[in-house]
C-alpha cells in the first residue's frame, strides 16, 4: 500500500525478490492443500478490501451523505457524482498540479539518489560508513514525526532554516514564513519528502552499482572514455531495471502521497489552490461528509495509480511466478 | 582521460552529505534536551551543554499520551501476529506448491501494496460505520490487515525461497507427516525471517498515520501518530521543546527496530530487482 514513508515496506517487497531458487520441483503438491493455505488470506482480503472496494462503486453512483450515512442507506442517482467530478475545475488544476509535484519529487529523488549512490562508491571507507549510516537513520525516521521536525526548522519565528539561510548572506530570511504562497508550500513538501526517500533510493543504487563489472569499467578507461560517458554508456544500461522498479514505485507513492502535504501545510492553511490528490478527496469526501463524490474521486484516483502500477506490477509478477 | 578528483575531495563532499541528511535528526534530539530560553532564542545553540528532561516529562504528561501509547501497542501486536500468522500459510503455499491461480494470488498480493491509502479512505470509512467499527481499535487492526498481509505474504515468500527444499523432501522420505515437517524443519529455519517480517510490519503499523486518523476520532482511542500530529497545531504558540522531545519518543522504538533489520533488506533488493 502506498504512502511516501512506507519504504521499509517496499524494501521487504523487492526482498522478497531475492534468493530466489528455479523450483519448477515445487508442484508436487497438486491437492487441496495449497487453497488451504492460502484460503484465511484470501477470505480476509475479500471481506476487507475486496467488499469495500465493490462499495466503493456503489457508492460513486448514489448520494451519500451525513443523513445517509445515519440511515445506511444511499440514494442513487446514476452518473451525476461523475458529471459533477468532471466539471469541476478544481478537479483539473488539483489533477495537474499533483502531476507536476510528482514528476518534479521523483526526478529530484532519482537524480539525487544517483549521486549519493555515485558518491557512496568513491569515498574512502570510514566516509562510506559514516554516510551510509546517516541515511539509514533517516529512512528510519516515521513520517509524522519528519513532518514535526520540518515545522520547527522552518518555523518563521525560530526556525534555524531562516536563522542559517540569512548567516550564510543568502538573503535576509528573518521571520520569513515559508508557508506563505502555494509554490513555497508544495516546495517544503518536497524538501521533506524527498529528503525522506532519498536513503532508500540511494542505498538500493549503490548496491545495485556492485553489480558494474569492474574490468568493464577497467576497459572504458584504458579506451580513454570520460566519466560521464562511462556513466551513460555502462553504468546506466546495468543500473535500468533497478532505475525502473524504483522510479515506478516514487511516482505511485508521491502522486497518492498524504501525510506530509497534509500535516506539513497544515489543515487551516489549506485551500482548492493547494490541494493534491489524496487531499482534495479527504477534504470533499471525508470533511465535508459527501461520501458519494468522495468515492467517486477515489476511485478516478485508483485508476489513475492503477495504470501508473502496471509497470512495477508486471516486473514483480514475472519476478514471482518464475520463483 | 578523465580527471582523477582526490579522494580527499569525495571524502569532504560525503561528510557534508551526511551533515545535510543528519541534521533535521540531530536538530530534533538537540531541541528536545534544550532549556526553553535556548529554543526561542534568534540566536540559537547547537547542543545543548546544560540538557534537560523537562520537555520529556512535559511531554509524557501531556493529557492521552499513556493511552494512545497503549492504543498504538495493542493495534501493532495484534494487527502484527493476526498478519503473520495467516501470511506464513500462504508464503507456504507461494514458495512450495504450483497451483491453478497462483499468478492471480501474486498479481493479487503486488498489486494491492501499490493502491494508495487516501483512495481507500472513503470506502473503508463507510463500510465499517456500518458495522460499527469506526472509532475501534478492532476497526482499525481490520484496516492494517489490508496491507500489512500482502506484503508480509511476499516477504515471508522470499525467506521461504531461501530454505532447501531437499531438507524437507529427506524428513517425508524418513516419514515425517507434512504437518511434522512444518514444525520440525521449517519453523525453526524460519525464524530469523519471521522476526524480520514482523519488525517490518510492526514499523509501518506503528507509523500509519492516515487511517488511524479518519478511523479514530476519541482522543482516548488515538493512536502515537495521531497524537503527536496534533502536538502542532491545537495551540497558537507551539511548545517546541515538548514537541521535539515527544518525537523523539515516538521514533525511538520505530529507529532500534529499523536499525537491528535494515542489513537485510540492504541485503536482497538489488539481487532480486537486477535478476529480475
Amino acid at each position: 500500500m502506498a504512502d511516501g514513508g512506507s519504504t521499509a515496506a517496499a524494501a521487504g517487497t523487492l526482498l522478497g525478490t531475492s534468493r530466489r531458487r528455479r523450483s519448477a520441483a515445487a508442484r508436487l503438491g497438486r491437492g487441496a492443500v495449497p487453497y488451504a493455505l492460502i484460503a484465511p488470506v484470501v477470505l480476509t482480503i475479500a471481506l476487507i478490501l475486496g467488499y469495500p472496494l465493490y462499495f466503493l462503486v456503489r457508492l460513486s453512483l448514489q448520494r451519500y451523505g451525513l443523513f445517509e450515512l445515519i440511515r445506511h442507506q444511499g440514494v442513487d442517482i446514476g452518473l451525476a457524482n461523475y458529471r459533477s467530478v468532471l466539471h469541476d475545475q478544481i478537479f483539473w488544476h488539483t489533477l495537474l498540479r499533483t502531476v507536476v509535484f510528482t514528476a518534479a519529487n521523483v526526478g529530484l529523488t532519482m537524480v539525487l539518489g544517483m549521486l549519493i549512490a555515485l558518491l557512496l562508491a568513491r569515498v574512502s571507507g570510514p566516509v562510506r560508513i559514516l554516510l551510509s549510516s546517516g541515511l539509514v537513520l533517516v529512512w528510519s525516521m516515521p513520517v509524522v514525526v519528519a513532518v514535526q521536525v520540518w515545522a520547527w526548522m522552518t518555523s518563521y519565528e525560530n526556525g534555524v532554516v531562516n536563522y542559517v539561510l540569512t548567516e550564510l548572506h543568502v538573503g535576509d530570511y528573518t521571520q520569513h514564513e515559508w508557508y506563505g504562497s502555494t509554490f513555497s508550500q508544495l516546495s517544503m513538501v518536497t524538501l521533506l519528502i524527498v529528503w525522506g526517500a532519498l536513503p532508500f533510493v540511494a542505498i538500493t543504487l549503490y548496491a545495485g552499482l556492485a553489480q558494474v563489472p569492474n574490468d568493464l569499467l577497467e576497459a572504458a578507461a584504458v579506451d580513454g572514455a570520460a566519466g560521464w560517458r562511462v556513466f551513460r554508456d555502462i553504468t546506466l544500461p546495468i543500473l535500468r531495471p533497478i532505475l525502473l522498479i524504483l522510479t515506478s514505485l516514487s511516482i505511485i507513492w508521491d502522486f497518492g502521497v498524504f501525510t506530509q502535504p497534509y500535516l506539513l501545510i497544515g489543515q487551516s492553511k489549506i485551500t482548492p489552490g493547494n490541494f493534491l490528490m489524496s487531499i482534495y478527496l479527504f477534504e470533499d469526501g471525508y470533511f465535508k461528509s459527501d461520501y458519494g463524490r468522495g468515492a467517486t474521486i477515489s476511485l478516478l484516483m485508483l485508476v489513475i495509480v492503477g495504470v501508473l502500477s502496471v509497470v512495477y506490477v508486471r516486473r514483480m509478477v514475472r519476478i514471482g511466478v518464475e520463483t | 582521460m578523465r580527471t582523477r578528483t582526490p579522494r580527499l575531495v569525495w571524502d569532504a563532499v560525503g561528510v557534508a552529505v551526511f551533515v545535510v541528511m543528519v541534521f533535521p535528526v540531530f536538530w530534533m534530539i538537540s531541541t528536545a534536551f534544550k532549556p526553553n530560553e535556548q529554543i526561542v532564542s534568534l540566536t540559537p545553540t547547537w547542543i545543548p551543554l546544560h540538557p534537560t528532561l523537562q520537555h520529556f516529562r512535559d511531554a509524557i504528561h501531556r493529557p492521552y499520551f499513556w493511552v494512545d501509547v497503549k492504543n498504538s501497542l495493542i493495534i501493532v501486536s495484534v494487527a502484527v501476529a493476526l498478519s503473520i500468522a495467516l501470511a506464513f500459510l500462504a508464503a507456504i503455499a507461494l514458495a512450495r506448491f504450483g497451483f491453478a491461480g497462483r499468478k492471480l494470488f501474486i498479481v493479487l498480493v503486488i498489486g494491492i501494496q501499490m493502491l494508495p491509502q487516501a483512495g481507500l479512505i472513503i470506502p473503508l470509512y463507510v463500510v465499517l460505520a456500518r458495522y460499527h467499527q469506526v472509532n475501534t481499535l478492532s476497526g482499525v487492526i481490520l484496516t492494517y490487515l489490508t496491507f500489512v498481509l500482502p506484503f508480509s505474504v511476499w516477504t515471508l515468500r522470499g525467506f521461504l525461497l531461501g530454505i532447501p527444499k531437499e531438507l524437507e523432501e529427506a524428513a517425508m522420505v524418513d516419514g515425517s507427516t507434512r504437518l511434522g515437517v512444518f514444525v520440525k524443519i521449517l519453523l525453526p529455519l524460519m525464524g530469523p525471517g519471521l522476526v524480520a517480517t514482523s519488525v517490518f510490519a510492526f514499523i509501518t503499523t506503528w507509523n500509519e498515520y492516515i487511517f488511524a486518523r479518519i478511523l479514530l476520532n476519541d482522543q482516548s482511542k488515538q493512536t502515537v501518530t495521531v497524537w503527536l500530529s496534533y502536538f502542532y497545531g491545537t495551540s497558537r504558540h507551539t511548545d517546541w521543546g515538548a514537541l521535539m522531545a515527544a518525537s523523539t519518543l515516538t521514533a525511538v522504538p520505530v529507529v532500534v527496530f529499523f536499525l537491528l533489520v535494515q542489513r537485510r533488506i540492504a541485503f536482497g533488493l538489488t539481487s532480486g530487482a537486477v535478476r529480475g
